[in-house]
């Protein structure tokens, strides 16, 4: 900082770099040579060739023979789909948790702070595997299936939700409500009559809703039949548990984020907006959370790349993600170790940092608003 | 006095006993409508919970007898565990071995002891001791085939004992490795610079696991033929490398936190660059970021439980494995709640001791 690097330092460096590429290029010839002598070859070319196993989840049609592309592709929407939901069930937990951890209610106060306790010093692994074998494994089987809220049903084959069938229009419309949904974010900052559209945008949400019904045929409930449960979409209990595991302990850490990000801001703000005359609400709304987002915005990015990257334990319940398929039967039949391990590494890396950078954009514009 | 500190409460009059714990009770439970409702909800939850929890663990419990026969009732099966204890804190290190473990955690405490306590002279001496010295030890402890110790093979370790291990050796290595990554991301020389950066954002951006996975199965690949190395050990220098990353970043957290005017301070004094990082800035640096690297040990203590997936058996992994013995079946409860009392008990003892730290480091400035 304060004083240039010497020249010696300067050269210096040239002779590190020349060292790092030495031991890379020493250990990459090896590995070349043994690769040769196992395959004749290394590249990513067995991606074409045809697969020999079953994906028993997946979200797009899968049948055994299909080249490892493919495979690639239906891992990356599992690896995919356990975070989303996680990511989105751990905020909404992690919010409910750290708003209770702030109380006046001492009891709440503590409940909040002992599951945090709990949850944060136990390993996630443990907690994963504890879902799906001692809970998820002894839920009774179809016959005597629990009954939840909405149609749910849960047993041991999983978890059962009712399902939409859409109408003629369902193509169009539901694409369009999501579209809208999406919308809201950018929505938000839209000038409108010299302000911002703010909370008006969400005026989108009921529209959205409205096209999403009108684009219903009719609702089709999960029911047994015979031996086992039929209609409805069903949710595999190595998916429930994966992210029952992630969102459980992801929470934990975001409820924390969230009642350090509200505690940070001053006492003063508040005092201030009140005796302006804003109503609570407004307070809270217009002064406190806002202050609060631009301080949690980056440590729950991180989070929120933990729940990505911690998916992959996903394999210690046998959910077909990214690890469980590409460091297990598909590296396996393929005999391709250092491929794979190529192919792993650079799926989380690519997703990790198309994640940072969209959450460090968000952050640049959540900043400008406290400016 | 206290009453002064915590402004929110009003000063409870004297009073005695019933009347005090009734005000207690109406400004903390049912200081509003709201507030009681959520009193009331939470406490019928909690009768609808805790008694059943409380029948299975405690009341209805067995943790007497020697084999599956002793436990009758339906509650929890407490003796699965107790029989079975053994192997889940030593693995399946020979029994008439045992001394040397409890040998080797008693010289860890030891050690750690100076290191944590307040107003030690020479602490860093004392630190030099437990990364440097210790190891060593320990090492000839464990492993053996010196001073007429029996030679003990890796394959054999597990257990909580492969956690503490695992985890120790983690921190003395990337503690290390992770303050000179953290100089060459703020080094001034653009290479230095950039292999840092380079370094801590892939381990960042990848999972543990694959990292694990990596030194299970790929390097053995990339080793010469013939050359091969330990399985544990290859584990353990993934951990090493991986680690160092958030390590190297907390540590980049602590220089930040040196005001600027200490090292121009000592460079104006005519210290060298490396004088004034080593006597100057380190020093400082540490001081402030004791909790956050508490806060990465107990991360990496509760992630030493993955080498369970790359068939290590540390104690989660002897848990499974025990819980696969067919003379023992159906006590998987039992097992994963243990180990996760296990993992409580350290990890809440460690995350206690680094919140008490921050607190005095926070009154300190």
């Amino acid at each position: 900082m304060v004083r240039r690097p010497s020249p010696r330092a300067r050269a210096a460096q040239w002779v590190l770099l020349a060292g790092v590429v030495a031991v890379a290029w020493f250990l990459g010839s090896i590995a070349a040579t043994n690769s040769v002598r196992r395959h004749g070859s290394f590249g990513f070319d067995f991606l074409a060739d045809p697969t020999n196993f079953e994906i028993p989840f997946r979200l797009i049609p899968w049948a055994v023979g299909d080249t490892y592309a493919r495979a690639l592709l239906v891992c990356v929407l599992n690896t995919l789909l356990a975070s989303a939901i996680s990511i989105v069930a751990a905020t909404l937990l992690g919010l409910l948790v750290g708003i209770m951890r702030l109380s006046t209610n001492w009891l709440v106060r503590n409940i909040a702070l002992a599951f945090i306790e709990l949850v944060r010093n136990t390993p996630q692994l443990v907690q994963i595997i504890f879902w799906y074998i001692a809970v998820l494994q002894t839920l009774p089987g179809p016959r005597q299936s629990i009954t939840l809220p909405a149609g749910v049903l849960l047993n041991i084959r999983g978890l059962y939700l009712p399902s939409f069938v859409a109408n003629d229009f369902g193509a169009l419309l539901w694409p369009l409500a999501l579209v809208l949904v999406l919308a809201i974010p950018f929505m938000w900052r839209v000038p409108w009559r010299g302000f911002p559209l703010g909370v008006k945008s969400l005026l989108l949400l009921p529209l959205a809703i409205l096209l999403f019904v009108a684009g219903i045929n009719h609702t089709e409930l999960p029911a047994l039949h015979g031996f086992n449960i039929t209609g409805g979409v069903q949710v595999v209990p190595e998916l429930v548990a994966l992210c029952l595991g992630l969102s459980i302990y992801g929470a934990a850490f975001i409820a924390e984020i969230v009642r350090a990000a509200i505690l940070s801001v001053h006492k003063g703000q508040r005092e201030a907006a009140l005796s302006l005359g804003l109503r609570p609400l407004q307070v809270l709304s217009k002064i406190t959370l806002p202050q609060a987002l631009r301080v949690m915005v980056p440590p729950i990015t991180s989070q929120y790349l933990n729940i990505i990257k911690s998916s992959s334990l996903g394999a210690a319940v046998a959910y077909p993600e990214l690890y469980e398929i590409f460091a297990g039967t598909a590296m396996m039949q393929s005999n391709r170790e250092i491929e794979s391990i190529v192919l792993l590494m650079g799926v989380f890396l690519s997703i990790s940092l198309i994640v940072s950078a969209f959450m460090n954009w968000y952050n640049r514009r959540v900043a400008l608003v406290g400016r | 006095m206290s009453d002064l500190v915590a402004g929110r409460h009003e000063p409870t009059q004297g009073g005695v006993f019933p009347q005090r714990a009734i005000d207690w009770a109406r400004r903390n439970l049912f200081s509003s409508v709201f507030n009681s409702l959520l009193t009331i909800t939470v406490l019928v939850l909690a009768g609808l919970i805790l008694p059943p929890l409380f029948r299975w663990a405690v009341s209805h419990a067995t943790i007497s007898g020697t084999s599956r026969a002793a436990c009758t009732g339906d509650g929890a099966c407490w003796t699965f565990i107790r029989v079975r204890l053994p192997l889940f804190f030593y693995g399946n290190y020979p029994s008439d071995q045992h001394w040397r473990i409890d040998l080797a955690f008693a010289l860890l405490v030891a050690f750690c002891i100076p290191v944590l306590r307040d107003g030690v002279r020479h602490r860093w001496l004392w630190v030099l001791l437990l990364l440097v010295v210790f190891p060593v030890l320990a090492a000839g402890l464990l492993w053996g085939g010196v001073f007429g110790l029996t030679y003990v093979d890796t394959s054999l370790w597990g257990g909580l004992m492969l956690d503490v291990i695992a985890s120790f050796i983690t921190v003395a290595g990337s503690l290390p490795l992770g303050i000179l990554l953290a100089f060459g991301r703020r080094s001034q020389l653009p290479v230095v610079r950039s292999l840092s950066i380079g370094y801590i954002e892939l381990w960042r951006g990848v999972p543990l696991l694959t990292v694990l996975f990596m030194s299970a199965v790929v390097v053995p690949l990339f080793l010469p033929n013939g050359v091969t190395i330990d399985r544990l050990l290859r584990a353990l220098a993934a951990l090493v490398l991986f680690n160092a990353a958030y390590m190297a970043e907390v540590v980049r957290g602590g220089l930040q936190g040196v005001q600027p005017g200490q090292e121009e301070a000592a460079h104006s004094l005519g210290l060298r660059w490396w004088q004034v990082q080593a006597f100057i800035v380190l020093p400082q640096a540490l001081r402030i970021i004791v909790p956050g690297i508490i806060n990465t040990v107990v991360d990496l203590f509760k992630d030493t439980t993955l080498l369970t997936i790359i068939g290590l058996f540390d104690l989660l992994g002897m848990v499974e494995q025990a819980l696969k013995d067919p003379a023992w079946l159906g006590f998987a409860t039992e097992g994963y709640v243990f180990s996760a009392m296990v993992f409580f008990v350290c990890c809440y003892a460690m995350s206690a001791y680094g919140r008490n730290m921050e607190r005095r480091l926070a009154k300190g400035q």
